[in-house]
């Protein structure tokens, strides 16, 4: 049964690889979003799991704020963003698709050994699922790497900010998790704010409330 | 003095055993040399007469066939290894002659490869205009090969390396009128003199400080690890280069094809294997144990060669171009599985090791057997329709019906079909791969899997190669007047292309024997064999152990014959058996233009747009002439291959510019060479005062 | 049971693999045509269409050679013994050491090889077109299937399939992270392989947008009709391997008695009628692919396939 819970674990860790994975391999913004939504959800999934095993219910605290603020919140504002800037959907791309993820193949392989190396004396069930966690920090460093739209920047931000949480969750007797995971939303969101008021005072000329009334159209 | 003479007694596991008198001393090998020797001079004489070529090609074949003889039965008896010395060449060094098992094996190949290409010449060599350019060096070139495979000191061994280089680059100019020919030519010397040059550092470092040129005295001082890496990477170059491997591949598809068809083959069937065959001697024989991360290099850039050689393979629309490219993709699996090998030895899995090296030896044979093949056939097209242009062809399987047929067996063995050779070495490397993640080193951990993913790409892309091949060339409607009237070529050629094509067959039915053939090869390289595939019921292989996996071919090849014939029998029967002939039905818009069909830059048009792109930057525009013009608009594929641009290009123009540099000191005056010949002997006398 | 039991079990596996695959194909097509809210043809129609085809007379182009008339028995006798020793019902099949995974991917090359060439034999574009399309396709998929063997294999210790499938069934295996990325990868390049929705349409009229069918064009009469069984055998063997591997409970062991194998042949009727209803309703929900798209589906597949091989190599318990 021990065994049974550990490959379950295993499993989330390793579908929010796979979900990393099709992050890199998608092309277009709606479609960017929706799949950071599902690695969310996917994440949710796992910590929410991992409270149950290791019985620590304050993960499950964090898998509800993952849950909503990244499943939910995030991806729906960014969707409305992009449909207001009326951003066109495609997603530049520095690096082609193939070598994209060829790349992100190699990263993971490379983040297996380093984990499975340096945590030789370690609980031999919890290195796989840091070994995964590294994985997912290393493939959204890849997508920022590899992009040259801020909205899929942002996005592989906070996909290896999951990969922390991921790795925070997998090893036990992390108590500030919580809280950790709140502070990073805030500043996401911050962040993400502060990128489109950019964009607005680079349409605009200015992200002076006053002055954009002025643009709106004559039926006032 | 009676000859002792008993019968055979039963080889029990780990027993070499002599048995007998062995059926040729070593003395008698190089007797076979210098009567090749002798025949490429009498051809000097002969070749002008008009069955001159049938000479010439028949004492080679002759010639050929009882060093074959003789090597196989050396191989198959597992004699021990014979040394001989001859007082020429260096007087303190002489000149170092030895046979023992892989030299067995290597010249059985490469003597069977020469009577097959002997063979074919006695019906292809009635065609060539300029005899005296290619019936001289013909034998010579047999010759060359056959005292490398022999040498035993390093002199010996770099000279008749040359003189296979030398001859071989005869052949390859001996149509010199053809443009492209003469490009290939110095492409070919300038690679091959490098080669030589890596090879000769190679074997001055492995003789060391006290300069034992002699393999033996090699073997019993194994280098430093500095120095034995050094080693390892002059003979990879070296050695490599004359195989094949990329990025020192770029002289191969030029010089290949511009040979005579029946010394393509013998440049891609079996010159490669004489370079396969210097790279093992000094890995595994000469250079002693092996490190950890030998087989790393080896391995990528097999792995590498595969891919890209293959690649190349579906983008030419020249027969000969194709299979050179192809040849380079073999290679490239070879090299992959010495890799392996190598890793497996410097772990201590000596098990592992001996299924590596089977798997590339068996490789070796194969691809001598099959490549040959195909030279043959090209050869035969070439004759037939004049051209080796896939563009020109079409619908040759009705008008060549046994060429075809030989052609059919030789690419679908080269495609690793079941059950045919080509399969059975895929196999063995696979079943290799299979055993590494036992291996203690991360590095190769992670690299295997890798080149394992790289080897299966390259095999599905061979296969999508040859039926390219296949199928433009052989299939379809004629392209051109050529390939409407074309005839079946002679029957010495037939009988070669169909005598290769059985021994594919049968190599792919009753690999277990070959595979016991070749274990004092791998014993003595590697000190442990795969066990006796003789003791497996019905055939079969196993190379770890029968409940792990095993094959059988001939089961296989059963299976799928009598499947087939009892299908046509029973809808023969049952069912109908009528044919009608009519026009094609081209969803009913049949175009009686043959233009309209494939052609070879649009079957590989796929392949092209997945893979270009990364591979060879594969770019596509269109030039279209505005409205009005009467001209055609043009489709533009342009290919870059990577390794000129950025390797050769920049080196040749570093060397381009030093030279121009240097070209100053021919146009001195008299008072200025004078002033350099006197600060050449001031500086050699201050050398000489300071070095006291 | 000894050697006759062992012989009546691969001969009746033979026979089961042949005279099923008819028998899925029309399933999947009523099934599909339900979903579309029409009635559809019989179960039993391609068995009619096949009897149908085999009396006619061939129509053979003049430009064809023999390879053109050889080859529906050469892609149908690999396929069928390819698809004979992939366990079905039991996993005793007294011929399964004399081909394993590796060699049943080669087999199933070897068909599709000489498909390809009688697509470019009579010399017309369209022959040309599926021939050269189908031949990319193998390039990606063929790999991604070497790759999944490799897991399978490294997980299994054999690349026997009797052994791996005994294997799936002990308990020892458990979730594994490969074994899931094997599963996915193997169902993408079954699509791919059997022309399915959404690489190739199988029912397509549409010239370009066939590319099995475009190869097959100019073939009629007996040789179309063993062709059409060799694809509908193809079917029911990558569906068989799934299911001996991934869902192999009701797989009856070596030398079990003969309820057992009873209880087997039922199971796998039952696993063909659930991935028939899936493959239905997955062809009637997506929509086909551009042509130059199916290389980015293929290609996850390979990379998949190169993970799962990754991770047996990097640890034993993924």
């Amino acid at each position: 049964m021990d065994r049974l819970n550990f490959d379950i674990a295993h499993m989330f860790a390793g579908a929010l690889v796979l979900v990393s994975f099709m992050l890199l391999y998608q092309d277009r913004l709606y479609a960017l979003l929706n799949m950071f939504a599902m690695q969310a959800l996917v994440l949710a999934l796992s910590v929410a799991w991992q409270a149950s095993i290791q019985h620590a219910p304050h993960l499950y605290i964090t898998a509800a704020i993952t849950l909503v603020f990244k499943a939910i919140v995030i991806p729906v504002a960014l969707h409305r963003i992009v449909a207001r800037l009326g951003i066109h959907r495609e997603v530049e791309t520095v690096v082609s698709a193939v070598p994209t993820m060829l790349a992100g193949i190699a990263l993971v392989a490379l983040s297996m050994v380093v984990m499975l190396r340096v945590t030789q004396g370690a609980d031999a069930l919890a290195r796989e699922d840091l070994a995964f966690a590294l994985s997912v920090v290393l493939l959204g460093l890849l997508m920022m790497v590899t992009r040259s739209n801020a909205v899929s920047q942002v996005v592989g931000f906070m996909s290896l900010e999951n990969g922390l949480i991921l790795a925070a969750t997998g090893a036990k007797g992390m108590p500030l998790v919580v809280e950790i995971s709140v502070a990073f939303s805030i500043l996401i969101a911050l962040i993400v704010v502060g990128i489109f008021l950019f964009r607005i005072r680079e349409r605009f000329d200015s992200v002076d409330m006053q002055a954009l009334d002025e643009s709106r159209g004559k039926s006032r | 003095m009676r000859p002792q003479c008993h019968a055979p007694r039963r080889r029990r596991e780990g027993e070499t055993v002599a048995v007998g008198p062995p059926l040729m001393p070593l003395a008698g090998f190089l007797v076979g040399d210098a009567a090749l020797l002798a025949l490429g001079a009498a051809a000097l004489v002969v070749g002008r007469r008009s069955a001159g070529s049938s000479i010439i090609y028949s004492g080679a074949l002759v010639l050929s066939l009882l060093l074959f003889g003789a090597a196989a039965m050396r191989l198959l008896m597992a004699t021990p290894p014979s040394t001989l010395v001859l007082p020429l060449g260096l007087p303190w060094l002489g000149a170092n002659f030895r046979i023992d098992a892989l030299s067995a094996f290597f010249l059985a190949i490469i003597n069977f490869g020469g009577a097959a290409a002997s063979l074919y010449g006695i019906g292809y060599g009635r065609h060539e205009h300029e005899p005296l350019r290619v019936l001289p060096f013909f034998p010579v070139f047999l010759a060359g090969m056959n005292l490398v495979l022999t040498a035993d000191d390093a002199f010996t061994f770099l000279l008749s390396w040359e003189f296979m280089s030398l001859s071989s680059w005869a052949l390859v100019m001996a149509h010199h009128r053809e443009e492209d020919n003469l490009r290939a030519g110095l492409v070919y010397i300038i690679m091959a003199s490098v080669g030589t040059f890596a090879l000769l550092l190679a074997f001055g470092l492995l003789a060391g400080s006290d300069g034992g040129y002699a393999f033996a005295d090699m073997r019993a001082h194994p280098p430093a690890p500095l120095i034995a890496a050094m080693v390892l990477g002059l003979v990879l170059f070296g050695a490599g280069s004359k195989a094949g491997l990329v990025p020192l591949h770029v002289w191969l598809p030029l010089a290949h094809p511009a040979a005579p068809s029946h010394v393509s083959a013998l440049m891609s069937g079996v010159m490669t294997k004489v370079a396969v065959y210097g790279f093992i001697r000094v890995v595994f024989d000469l250079l002693g144990p092996a490190a950890w991360w030998w087989g790393i290099p080896v391995l990528v850039t097999g792995a590498a060669t595969a891919v890209v050689g293959v690649l190349f393979a579906l983008m030419q629309t020249d027969l000969k171009r194709v299979l050179a490219y192809s040849t380079i993709e073999n290679i490239g699996v070879i090299f992959v599985a010495l890799g392996l090998s190598l890793g497996f030895l410097a772990s201590g899995f000596s098990a592992a090791a001996a299924l590596a090296m089977t798997a590339a030896l068996f490789h070796v044979l194969n691809h001598s057997l099959f490549k040959s093949l195909l030279f043959f056939g090209a050869g035969a097209v070439l004759t037939s329709t004049g051209s080796r242009e896939m563009g020109l062809m079409g619908g040759l399987l009705n008008r060549m019906p046994a060429t075809g047929l030989f052609v059919l067996v030789g690419c679908a063995a080269i495609s690793a079909l079941p059950p045919l050779n080509g399969f059975v070495s895929e196999w063995l490397v696979f079943q290799a791969i299979l055993l590494s993640p036992a291996l203690p080193s991360w590095a190769l951990k992670l690299l295997i899997p890798a080149a394992g993913a790289m080897l299966a790409l390259a095999a599905a892309l061979a296969g999508a190669c040859f039926v390219r091949l296949f199928g433009i060339a052989f299939l379809g409607r004629p392209r051109g007047l050529a390939a409407q009237n074309a005839v079946e070529v002679d029957r010495f050629s037939l009988t070669a292309m169909g005598a290769l094509a059985y021994l594919c067959l049968l190599a792919g039915i009753f690999p277990g024997r070959l595979i016991d053939a070749l274990t004092p090869v791998v014993r003595a390289l590697i000190g442990a064999n795969m066990i006796s595939q003789s003791e497996i019921p019905w055939l079969s292989i196993a190379p770890i152990a029968e409940s792990r996996s095993s094959y059988n071919g001939l089961l296989v090849f059963f299976f799928i014959t009598s499947s087939a014939l009892l299908a046509a029998y029973v809808i023969h029967r049952l069912a109908s058996n009528v044919i009608r002939r009519a026009p094609a039905w081209d969803c009913g818009f049949p175009d009686a233009s043959p233009v309209t069909q494939y052609s070879a830059e649009s079957y590989a048009q796929p392949v092209r747009r997945v893979f270009g792109n990364f591979a060879f930057r594969a770019r596509e525009h269109v030039e279209m002439p505005p409205p009005g013009d009467l001209r055609p608009s043009l489709l533009k594929v342009e290919l870059l291959d990577l390794a000129w641009d950025v390797l050769y290009a920049p080196v040749i123009g570093v060397v381009g510019r030093l030279a121009d540099w240097l070209n100053r000191m021919q146009f001195l005056t008299i008072r200025q060479y004078l002033s350099l010949v006197f600060a050449a002997l001031v500086f050699l006398l201050l050398v000489l005062a300071s070095w006291g | 049971m000894g050697l006759i039991g062992d012989l009546s079990i691969q001969i009746s596996e033979m026979l089961v693999v042949l005279l099923l695959a008819p028998l899925l194909t029309g399933f999947i097509r009523k099934t599909k045509a339900r979903l579309l809210r029409r009635q559809g043809p019989p179960l039993l129609q391609p068995y009619l269409d096949l009897v149908k085809l085999a009396r006619k007379e061939a129509v053979v182009a003049e430009s064809a050679s023999w390879l053109f008339r050889v080859a529906p028995y050469i892609v149908f006798a690999t396929t069928w013994v390819a698809a004979a020793l992939v366990p079905t019902f039991a996993t005793g099949l007294l011929f399964s050491w004399s081909a394993d995974l590796i060699a049943i991917t080669a087999l199933l090359g070897s068909a599709r090889f000489f498909l390809a060439l009688a697509g470019m034999d009579v010399g017309t574009s369209f022959g040309g077109i599926g021939s050269s399309r189908e031949m990319m396709f193998a390039t990606l998929a063929e790999p991604a299937l070497i790759m999944i063997v490799f897991t399978l294999a490294l997980i299994a210790g054999s690349t026997q399939l009797s052994t791996v499938a005994t294997f799936m069934l002990s308990p020892v295996v458990g979730l594994r992270v490969s074994l899931a990325l094997a599963l996915i990868a193997l169902v993408i390049v079954a699509i791919a392989e059997n022309a399915r929705i959404p690489v190739d349409n199988p029912a397509t009229h549409l010239e370009l947008t066939m590319i099995h069918e475009a190869m097959v064009l100019e073939y009629s009469g007996r040789h179309l009709a063993m062709i059409e069984l060799s694809s509908q055998i193809k079917l029911l063997l990558y569906i068989s391997l799934i299911a001996c591997v991934f869902v192999p409970w009701g797989l009856a062991p070596v030398a079990a008695s003969f309820p057992v194998h009873l209880g087997g042949a039922v199971a796998y009727v039952g696993k063909l009628t659930g991935a028939g209803l899936m493959l239905a309703l997955f062809e009637t929900a997506v929509a086909k692919m551009r042509v130059f798209r199916v290389p980015d589906f293929l290609g996850v597949a390979l990379m998949l396939g190169l993970l799962a091989t990754l991770l047996r190599f990097m640890s034993r318990g993924l």
